[in-house]
């Protein structure tokens, strides 16, 4: 964030990831249109860190993607799969057209990433609280082999709910991992919540404040940034590859369903399937409008 | 005449572990905190360096050693069945089974030896849940011997397997020169009259059983199956072939288990009555070790009873 001791994000840079994330949403909504099925309030609040992470920060070959010395990236919120699926194929892993066969029988593109299936997943993840465990893991596994690489756990806010990731929280602390970053998408909502009196009648998942003050409790080194702001990501990253002894946690603040318009901020847009109409409107939303005529036909 | 006391599975867990680790860098023990009762202690000892202390954080541990898989690293697991199995199921449904991670859920406590702790830490259903689990190698060695013999052989597969060691010393039924193999059973006593199949710690009292049914004219063959998942089917079969009449015992729930896959093997491939002898849907007390096997029913002379009971029906 501000006051970081990294210089300034080359702004061409920046429009080059903006304009990635502008990608992965399309191709999120497009793949969810064609399953009928799928989650989008996560992968859409996730777009802009999945574009910085797999575009600049990761150290990563997606002609190889088992090279031993590669960064590590688990999607611990697994159910945002799509927007995982979506960042891999434009980075190259895979050809863009197969995101049509996301979450159909026989997909390598299973609802919950399988790592058994496609290459370059790092871990399979959709049973939440998981990811974080396994990336610590990962990162003691790298400090133990002497290899260079960072490991980075992509949460959601709501999974920070499950007790696993503080049973993950206490030991990565006690190991001093900090080539362990985990990135907490703090969408202020998840599946349908606690009833109060936060949008549409639900509680977010945690109280302002309350993943700052846990983060610090357990012993992290904690940073937050404007999820959606590519310059600001790269530049909390780039300050969290500065380890200071401690794994860290960047509370990255988004939106969730970030980009259409009529889905950011309802928690109900979590997982649904689109009708025409409001693909036309999503893709609208995201630049790229429907030619005339088209959109009522699937 | 009864078969003579082997040392503790424990020891021979922290001793053989430590002893591959000397030769293979990639194996590292994760422990949930208990250590100086699994005697991961001796590990410890042997490879500091490469004694990860997980804390009561059982879930976590399991999701650790998944992480630690994909490092080319060899995690052991050292904790009781109760928070090796049942507590983390979903981290190795999910990050261990399905993926086919090369970790090695060796548990200890397996069985009603647990120094007498009672219901929490007593699971009875292990076997059930962990061979009904895509993929899941189980294996339950029946002393000192086979155990060393198994952690030896888990070292070197590649893949997941889950091992349940007993707590405390048991009968010794191997020679020094036994080899095990995975998924073959191994005759222990040869006989006529019926086939008694059993498995873990449970196979020297049965062997012991078949001295007192001897004396009661009945020709006893048994078998010991290590290996839970794969079946040796094959020789269940010709096991079941010899007699005609089998009957199962295991230190465990007679659902699901050792008697569950031989039923379900022989109901396929050879139908044949079976009898399960075993924990009856119940959850144990605590008690010393052999007030549990005679009020459960698996002292060799409570299963000679057993046997008696089923094959002469009064």
């Amino acid at each position: 964030m501000s006051g970081s001791p990294v210089v300034g994000v080359e702004a061409g840079e920046v429009a080059r990831l903006q304009e990635i994330a502008r990608q992965i949403r399309l191709e999120v909504i497009k793949a969810v249109y064609v399953a009928r099925a799928g989650h989008l309030g996560g992968p859409l609040s996730a777009a802009d860190m999945l574009a910085a992470l797999y575009f600049n920060v990761l150290r990563i070959r997606p002609d190889d993607p088992a090279w031993p010395d590669r960064d590590r990236f688990i999607l611990s919120k697994g159910h945002s799969s799509i927007g995982l699926y979506a960042t891999m194929a434009l980075r190259g892993y895979f050809p863009v057209e197969e995101l049509a066969t996301f979450d159909a029988a026989h997909s390598r593109l299973q609802g919950h990433p399988d790592m058994t299936r496609l290459p370059g997943l790092d871990m399979s993840s959709g049973s939440l609280g998981m990811g974080i465990s396994a990336g610590l893991g990962m990162a003691l596994g790298a400090r133990l082999t002497g290899r260079a690489s960072r490991t980075y756990v992509m949460l959601g806010d709501g999974e920070c709910q499950e007790g696993e990731v503080w049973e993950a929280a206490m030991a990565a602390a006690r190991y001093g991992l900090d080539n362990l970053v985990a990135i907490i998408d703090h969408n202020k909502l998840q599946q349908y919540g606690w009833p109060g009196d936060g949008p549409d009648g639900r509680m977010p998942p945690e109280v302002p404040g309350e993943l700052v003050a846990k983060w610090s409790a357990f012993g992290w080194r904690v940073l937050e940034a404007d999820g959606h702001d590519v310059a600001d990501i790269l530049r909390v990253l780039a300050v969290a590859a500065h380890g200071d002894g401690r794994p860290v946690a960047v509370i990255a603040h988004t939106v969730k369903g970030k980009g259409v318009s009529y889905m950011e901020g309802h928690y109900y847009w979590h997982t649904r399937a689109i009708k025409p109409d409001e693909y036309a409107t999503a893709l609208a939303d995201l630049g790229e409008p429907l030619p005339a005529g088209e959109g009522e036909s699937r | 005449m009864t078969l003579p006391m082997g040392r503790p599975m424990r020891e021979i867990f922290g001793e053989t572990v430590a002893e591959l680790a000397n030769d293979d860098p990639r194996i590292v023990m994760l422990d949930g905190d208990v250590g100086s009762s699994t005697r991961a202690d001796i590990f410890e000892k042997a490879h500091p360096d490469r004694y990860l202390q997980m804390g009561i954080a059982e879930q976590n541990m399991l999701g650790v050693a998944a992480g630690l898989a994909t490092m080319g690293l060899i995690p052991f697991i050292s904790t009781f069945v109760s928070f090796a199995v049942v507590r983390p199921l979903d981290q190795i449904r999910v990050l261990i089974a399905q993926t086919g991670l090369n970790v090695k859920i060796t548990a200890g406590y397996a069985g009603l030896f647990t120094g007498q702790t009672g219901m929490s830490h007593i699971i009875v259903d292990d076997m059930s849940i962990m061979r009904a689990m895509p993929g899941m190698v189980t294996v339950s060695p029946a002393d000192d011997v086979e155990a060393r013999e198994v952690l030896r052989w888990a070292a070197a597969y590649e893949g997941p397997c889950y091992v349940r060691l007993v707590r405390d010393a048991t009968q010794r039924v191997f020679g020094d020169d036994y080899r095990f193999e995975l998924g073959k059973a191994v005759t222990v006593r040869e006989g006529r009259d019926v086939t008694l199949i059993s498995t873990g710690s449970q196979t020297p009292r049965v062997v012991d059983a078949a001295d007192l049914l001897a004396a009661d004219g009945i020709d006893a063959h048994v078998v010991h199956v290590p290996t839970i998942k794969p079946l040796d089917i094959a020789a269940i079969v010709a096991a079941a072939e010899r007699t005609g009449r089998v009957i199962t015992v295991e230190e465990h729930t007679v659902i699901g288990g050792l008697g569950g896959a031989v039923a379900e093997a022989l109901s396929e491939h050879r139908p044949t009555k079976v009898n399960r002898i075993g924990l009856q849907d119940l959850f144990p007390q605590s008690g010393p070790n052999d007030a549990l096997l005679e009020i459960y029913g698996l002292s060799a002379p409570r299963v000679a009873d057993q046997v008696r009971a089923i094959l002469r029906p009064a």
